[in-house]
């Protein structure tokens, strides 16, 4: 395997101090490789977003990173813990070597500027040396790459659709070419049509470029056809953590299971489904022991009191249940 | 409350009919379109038919914009038609407001998409229903019959035991609980049509399938006619027996959902099912004839394509196609499957 990018240590996040306070991650450890694409599955609620925005710092308050570290290694040189950063390093660290996507992504323009302004803004920040003329070239270039003709540079995000926009800001995510993109549901507000258009390109200009991605969505079978790993969060802890079509094949942890079984099938036997009973928990009150053990069919004696930890097994996978781990 | 003899009527039994259904939006004229004759207008819909039986989902699919919502505001007589006719077993119905709306309300009852935003949230589930029942007339004499159709509702839709959801507000309750109580809410007028546009694409993804499989189990016992909107063609293969496939504001093509999503006709469902997410195709990310598969956006419903409206993205588009609209033409594979596609038109296979 590839040399990792991004590696998050034990990391927690939570919303509030206190008694009032939520855990909204808990003790995440997970590896992103270099031109990778891992899939962040969950459901609303169960922490994917938050783990994005703690491991860029860029959780509002109330929002706190309550402990772990964030480990990014540059191309070259040493690698150094995001969480330390100061907010002059934090500054360069930004966009030059992560960038985000942001669920609802089209409505993320300023629909009072020009889309040329808005991307040569980030050039401007940040290559402060360049020239305009570079600026707007560079600014050409990357509209051409996501598939948008350079003409439409004086565009305003109105006079565009939302699949432009959301090129439009795929380009300005890449524009500084940054090791690793983070995408939150970049495709939920689009169409299906839309939806494999976008990701279709990007998956080619990640091997074009060679930029790692985090992609988070609620879209199970959309994470197994696109993405390389996946790991599946539930109640804010990292359940299962596998390559995509092992999780698809043999999903071990019953969530997996459980998702994988809620999506109706376009081909094959009509079976009968029944997704999961029960409705996903409240992070105020946390079941003792697995989180899902309210939910599980399979639960057992230990589910209720333990809390199972995420295993390392021999075939490049993990999980974290008491029926798997023994 | 109890007086719904279960499976009154015969089951195939027309309900609901759209014939020729037509909306058009008018668009606010600019000052230069005052002095000139021009009325733009967005057309929204134009010349559904679609047939609503007793005991059967039908499915309406499409992309956002293309209609499919509209449609059924226009069968919950929500809007008023531009054209066509709607029809309630066999009658011609057009209400507005008053008496008449509300006995029409009754019989036709819609669910909304975000649970969230269709219940009151300063309300109690209690007063939600009781609201539906008694402008309904479903109440009954007493507090007691009143009580026992509350619990009655709320055990319908596997809301148990009733007392710990009744005097609840919304807000205490999760997404599927609260579209429960909007089903519930639905049923407190003993309807003979469900309306249900997008009931489960707010919900999180593991309770979806339990709606739906509420919704399916209240058809069967109270054989109930029911059309699901969706834009995920896969639920409407999962959950209706029939699908009908919308694009800006026409119907494209029809049939059992099995026929439709296992050998589709139209080249525009052939686009949506291939682009569907599809777990088989592991990271098959460049797919071979992605070139001739139609790229592009749906049209502007305010200056549709003359023609047939798919012509300027289908792969396949013949001359024909943007002078003359299609008609539904039959495939011939299975009894009922059609397609609004001049690819059909036996004269054009005969050349």
């Amino acid at each position: 395997m590839s040399q990792p990018v991004i590696e998050i240590r034990n990391l927690n996040v939570g919303y509030g101090l206190g008694d009032q306070g939520v855990r909204a991650v808990r003790d995440v450890n997970l590896t992103l490789h270099r031109g990778e694409v891992l899939g962040l599955a969950g459901e609303s609620g169960s922490g994917k977003s938050t783990l994005a925005y703690g491991m860029t710092r860029l959780l509002a308050p109330p929002g706190v990173i309550t402990g772990g570290e964030v480990i990014y290694h540059p191309e070259q040189g040493d690698p150094y813990d995001v969480l330390s950063l100061s907010d002059s390093q934090l500054r360069k660290f930004r966009w030059n070597e992560t960038a985000i996507v942001f669920q609802g992504a089209m409505n993320s323009l300023n629909p009072v500027h020009k889309i040329a302004t808005q991307l040569t803004d980030v050039l401007k920040a940040h290559e402060p040396k360049m020239s305009e003329t570079q600026r707007n070239a560079r600014a050409r270039e990357m509209l051409k790459l996501v598939g948008i003709a350079p003409d439409r540079m004086d565009a305003y995000p109105h006079q565009l659709s939302g699949g432009m926009r959301q090129r439009v800001m795929i380009g300005m995510a890449l524009i500084l070419q940054p090791q690793v993109v983070i995408m939150d549901e970049p495709t939920t507000a689009l169409d299906v049509v839309m939806q494999r258009q976008i990701l279709g390109q990007l998956i080619e200009l990640r091997e074009r470029l060679g930029f790692s991605v985090i992609f988070i969505t609620h879209d199970l079978s959309l994470l197994v056809e696109f993405s390389n790993r996946i790991a599946i969060m539930y109640g804010g802890r990292i359940v299962e953590e596998a390559p995509a079509s092992a999780i698809y094949r043999d999903a071990l942890h019953p969530y997996s299971k459980g998702l994988l079984g809620s999506f109706p099938a376009l081909k094959g036997p009509r079976r009968e489904l029944t997704g999961i009973p029960g409705s996903p928990p409240d992070l105020k009150g946390m079941p003792s022991g697995c989180s899902f053990h309210p939910r599980c069919p399979k639960a057992f004696d230990p589910c209720g009191s333990e809390i199972p930890m995420l295993e390392n097994r021999p075939d490049n996978r993990s999980v974290a249940c008491w029926l798997v781990n023994s | 409350m109890t007086s719904i003899p279960e499976a009154k009527a015969p089951a195939d039994e027309v309900v609901l009919e759209a014939i020729g259904l037509t909306k058009h939006f008018p668009v606010r004229r600019r000052l230069r379109d005052l002095f000139s004759n021009r009325h733009d207008a967005v057309h929204a819909v134009d010349d559904v038919h679609l047939t609503l039986r007793r005991g059967q989902v039908v499915a309406l699919v499409g992309e956002s914009g293309s209609g499919k919502s509209t449609v059924a505001r226009l069968l919950a007589q929500l809007y008023p038609r531009t054209g066509g006719d709607i029809r309630l077993h066999g009658q011609s119905t057009k209400v507005k407001s008053g008496s008449a709306f509300r006995a029409y309300c009754a019989r036709v009852q819609m669910i909304f998409q975000d649970p969230f935003a269709s219940l009151n949230p300063v309300h109690t589930i209690r007063y939600h229903l009781t609201r539906a029942l008694k402008i309904h007339g479903n109440a009954g004499k007493t507090d007691a019959d009143l009580e026992k159709a509350l619990h009655e509702l709320l055990q319908r839709v596997s809301l148990t035991p009733p007392e710990r959801y009744l005097d609840k507000f919304p807000h205490e309750l999760s997404g599927g609980q609260r579209q429960r109580v909007a089903i519930a809410r639905a049923l407190g007028a003993e309807p003979e049509a469900l309306l249900a546009d997008e009931p489960v694409s707010m919900l999180d993804v593991s309770i979806r399938l339990g709606i739906l499989n509420l919704l399916r189990d209240l058809k069967e016992r109270f054989n109930l006619a029911i059309l699901y909107i969706t834009h995920d063609i896969a639920s409407a293969r999962y959950f209706a027996d029939q699908t009908m496939v919308m694009y800006a504001g026409r119907m494209v093509e029809g049939g059992d959902s099995e026929t439709v999503t296992q050998s589709p006709a139209h080249p525009y469902t052939r686009l949506l099912i291939d682009s569907a997410p599809d777990p088989d195709r592991l990271t098959g990310v460049s797919d071979v004839e992605d070139e001739d598969r139609g790229n592009g956006e749906p049209p502007s419903l305010i200056h549709p394509p003359a023609g047939c409206r798919f012509h300027p993205r289908c792969p396949m588009a013949m001359p024909r196609c943007s002078a003359e609209t299609p008609v539904p033409l039959e495939i011939g594979d299975v009894p009922g499957h059609w397609a609004a596609c001049w690819l059909y038109d036996s004269s054009e296979v005969a050349k």
